[in-house]
Formats: structure tokens, C-alpha cells, sequence
């Protein structure tokens, strides 16, 4: 397939988003209740409430401004409001996503209360709602997309069709010239010998194989078993999935046969270029889909064997399935039915192509499944204590 | 119909792609070369779950992807059940 066109969103730094958000922000969990009274008050913001934003330290502090930095400045975001409870942080935000062009504006609790604030907030969401409705979708081309990828709730059939059928899509996708990122750190496990021989050259497989061996050391540090019902997950296990070696090499059919990965990400960095690109990510869906849509990915493909039914409140996640009873029972939840690969009444050249219509639709405005059914899983990566 | 998919040349086991009863025989494929060929369950092996393809003793590996996936922790016959109850990961 040679690249498509889609309508998308082109913002003031040239990128591309598919969905055209006003975002209401919360620097930290005290902020949460003043911005959900920002998003009552003006029809059509989306606001984000999350855990943190407390007395976060060092690298943990980085990884916490890199995300919820990166969540306004994610090109599905038109404009962003940010309410913090003082304004020294709040500033940080404002200057981080203000970067990209965007409008921005930032108010702080301190001083004002609650509902001074919701008020000034408010009144600044309303001018960005009704700016924001007035931009038009205009022609845009697949190499322009930043797509991420990870799986869950996985079975055997993702290894035999849904995976594989991303891994088709992606091959397609990098070779249009678009932006792709993997990950799953702790996923890759019995097959991160082939993930390092995949990156482009050697260094660049040597800086994965570092990642994954302190994600390894960090699980052998922590861990009080053989990690049974946790990696592989109770859902697995039940779908048939054994061990985690098993899991890791249904895991990597996502990436294809042939591209090779440019570089190596820390968790929520954003891609410097095209092509293929490996993230430092937990395993688990909402976390890491947060870290990937941090990063700028303004879609996400989700294969899934049992059925999770994960969505993200700014980047919209796709879903496929290949498990004929997932797709049967739990249809409202699966954008694409890959499951006739299983009976070979579809190859997977077929299902990477319909794959990417359904893409192409999506970022032309389609809502997905998870964005009908209001899937909003907005979660930061926390990698230790507060102070 | 096919029951069973099988992903590498030197895996000893296969996937149910089907719900498949106890004694039946039944066709596995391979994906890459699609070459078919017949085993038959001694058990009922659910959809999305693993059928022997060759008896395995304790300690044997088991190949999936034509890759190692775990050690096999109770002896297994041609046609049985392949999972938690009698394969564990070498890691962790």
C-alpha cells in the first residue's frame, strides 16, 4: 500500500493531530477538582485527573514533567489550560507545552481558592473552545503520523494473527516514511536476543539490551515468585498462554520481520525522527499507552486476544482481535476482526491493509470503540516514592 | 477446517485455533510453509491452547516460534494438554 491521505489537524510547529482537544490540566492531585469544574463548565474541554505531581524527586520528578508536559503538547491537543496549586510549577508547564506554539495559559490555586480560579480558568476555556471549533481539518499524508504499538490481555492468537497483522501494518507504515514506537520492556523477556540484533546498528541494539537488563535486574530486585499470574497475566494464561518467553515472542510479531528500530526512547521521549523506534515502557496498557501518547503518538494500535479494553482520553487507541469468541462476546470493544487469518480466509498482507483503512479513518475523525464507550485511562508511570 | 496452527518447523507444540474434543484428529498447519499434517488430542485442548506435538520428558525445552519458551516440569504424551501444569519459564 503507497501512503495515504488523511484530514488531520497541522499545528503552529508543523505536526499532526487527529483529534482537536481544548485540555484542562492538573499539575498535581489537589488540582484535579477545580479543573473537573473547568471541563463542567465548558462543553467540549477534556480534562485528565491523575495521582500526582507531589514532592517528586529526581529522575521520577523528570519522568512526571515529561509526561504531563507532553501530554499538552501531544498535536491532538489544540489548546491547553492548566490549573496547578501554586504557580512556580504551574509556570513550568505553561513554558514546557508553549514551546510547540500553542495556546496556553495557566492559573494558580494559591491566593485565589477554588473558585476564583474555576472562574478565570473558565472563562480562558471558553475562548479556546470556541477558537479551537473553528479550525478546519486539512489534507494530510501517512508519513506524517506518529503511531504507537503494544498489545494486551494477549493469547495465543495474538502471536498467530493480530500481532503479526500490526507487524504488517507497521512494515507498510515505515515504509511510507511515518514515525512508529514499540516497547514493553519487561515483555521482551526470553526474546530480547532477537529485539537486540533488530536495531539498526549495533550500538543501537546494545543501548536496548541495557534497558532491558535493568528492567530485569529491577524484577529480580523486587520479586517474590516466578512473577505467575502477574507476567504472564491471569487473562493470558487463561487465553493459553504459558510462559513469558511465549508471551515475548507473540509480543515482537508487532514490529514485522523486516524493519529495523533507530533508536532507543526513555519512557515519554519523544521520537527524534521516522522509522522505527524502541520506548523503555512497562507492560501494563494504560501506563504505557499514557507514556507513548506523552510522546506525541496521536494513534495507537491495540492487539488484543481476551479482550482488554483499554482506550486513552487523548490519543485514540485501535483495537483488533483475532479470538473468535473475543470477537463475538465483546464486539463493542474491537475496531478490526482479524480472526478468519486463523482459518486461512485471510492472509496477513489482507489484514495489515484493512488494518490501515482503519487507521486512515480514524485519523480522519472516526471514533474508535474506546473513545465511544468513554475509555479514558490517563495514567502516570511512577518509578518510586515521594519525598 | 483447520484446529490446529503450528508457527515453526522445530516446535513441538501447536495452538488450537478451534475448541477441540477429546480423540479427535485433527489438521495442523504451519503457518510460514502451510503445509498440513494430522495429530490427534488425548484431551480436550480449548481454543487458543496447546496440543503436544511429540512426547516430552521432564526438563525437555519446549519450542514454540522455533524458539525456547520454558522446561517442560511433568512428563507430556503426543496429544495432551501443554500448559501451566506441566511447563514453567527458565526465567524469573
Amino acid at each position: 500500500m503507497n501512503t495515504f491521505k488523511f484530514y488531520g489537524y497541522r499545528r503552529e510547529n508543523g505536526r499532526v493531530g487527529v483529534r482537536n482537544h481544548v485540555l484542562i490540566l492538573p499539575l498535581d492531585d489537589i488540582s484535579n477538582a477545580a479543573c473537573e469544574a473547568v471541563a463542567g463548565n465548558i462543553k467540549g474541554t477534556l480534562v485528565v485527573p491523575h495521582a500526582y505531581g507531589r514532592l517528586q524527586f529526581g529522575e521520577d520528578l523528570d519522568l512526571y514533567f515529561r509526561t504531563i508536559i507532553g501530554a499538552g503538547k501531544n498535536p491532538n491537543v489544540a489548546a491547553v489550560v492548566v490549573i496547578g496549586i501554586e504557580p512556580g510549577w504551574t509556570q513550568k508547564l505553561v513554558d514546557g507545552i508553549a514551546e510547540t506554539g500553542k495556546p496556553v495559559s495557566g492559573f494558580a490555586i494559591e491566593r485565589n481558592g477554588d473558585l476564583k480560579t474555576i472562574e478565570m480558568a473558565s472563562r480562558k476555556a471558553m475562548e479556546y473552545v470556541q477558537w479551537a471549533t473553528e479550525l478546519q481539518r486539512t489534507e494530510c499524508t501517512s508519513d506524517e503520523l506518529y503511531v504507537s504499538i503494544k498489545c494486551g490481555e494477549s493469547d495465543t492468537t495474538s502471536g498467530l494473527a493480530s500481532n503479526p497483522t500490526v507487524g504488517n501494518a507497521v512494515t507498510k507504515l515505515v515504509k511510507m516514511g511515518a514515525t512508529v514506537s514499540f516497547g514493553e520492556t519487561s515483555e521482551i523477556t526470553g526474546a530480547e536476543h532477537v529485539v537486540r540484533e533488530r536495531g539498526a546498528t549495533k550500538e543501537i541494539g546494545e543501548g536496548f539490551y541495557r534497558m532491558w537488563n535493568e528492567y530485569n535486574d529491577f524484577i529480580n530486585a523486587n520479586k517474590t515468585d516466578d512473577l505467575s499470574d502477574s507476567q504472564p497475566t491471569k487473562g493470558n494464561i487463561i487465553g493459553g498462554l504459558t510462559t513469558i518467553e511465549e508471551k515475548a515472542f507473540g509480543n515482537i510479531q508487532k514490529i514485522g520481520k523486516e524493519v529495523k528500530y533507530v533508536g532507543v526512547l526513555k519512557p515519554a521521549e519523544a521520537p527524534g525522527g521516522k522509522g522505527l523506534w524502541f520506548m523503555d515502557t512497562s507492560s501494563a496498557a494504560a501506563e504505557a499507552v499514557t507514556l507513548w501518547m506523552a510522546s506525541g503518538a496521536v494513534i495507537h494500535l491495540f492487539p488484543t486476544g481476551q479482550g482488554n479494553v483499554i482506550g486513552n482520553p487523548i490519543t485514540p487507541v485501535i483495537k483488533l482481535s483475532a479470538n473468535p469468541i473475543t470477537c463475538k462476546t465483546m464486539s463493542e470493544h474491537i475496531d478490526l476482526d482479524v480472526s478468519a487469518i486463523l482459518q486461512g480466509e485471510m492472509t496477513l498482507d489482507q489484514a495489515g491493509d484493512a488494518l490501515l483503512k482503519v487507521i486512515q479513518r480514524t485519523a480522519s475523525g472516526r471514533n474508535t470503540a474506546a473513545e465511544a464507550l468513554g475509555h479514558r485511562e490517563f495514567i502516570i508511570t511512577k518509578l518510586y516514592r515521594s519525598a | 477446517m483447520i484446529h490446529f496452527l503450528v508457527h515453526g518447523a522445530k516446535d513441538n507444540v501447536a495452538v488450537a485455533v478451534t475448541d477441540v474434543k477429546k480423540g479427535n484428529a485433527g489438521v495442523c498447519m504451519n503457518i510460514e510453509t502451510r503445509g498440513t499434517f494430522e495429530v490427534t488430542s488425548i484431551m480436550a485442548i480449548p481454543l487458543g491452547h496447546k496440543i503436544a506435538l511429540a512426547d516430552l520428558k521432564v526438563n525437555d525445552t519446549v519450542f514454540k516460534y522455533d524458539n525456547d519458551i520454558g522446561r517442560v516440569v511433568s512428563p507430556i504424551k503426543k496429544g495432551e494438554h501443554v500448559h501451566v501444569h506441566n511447563v514453567k519459564t527458565k526465567r524469573w
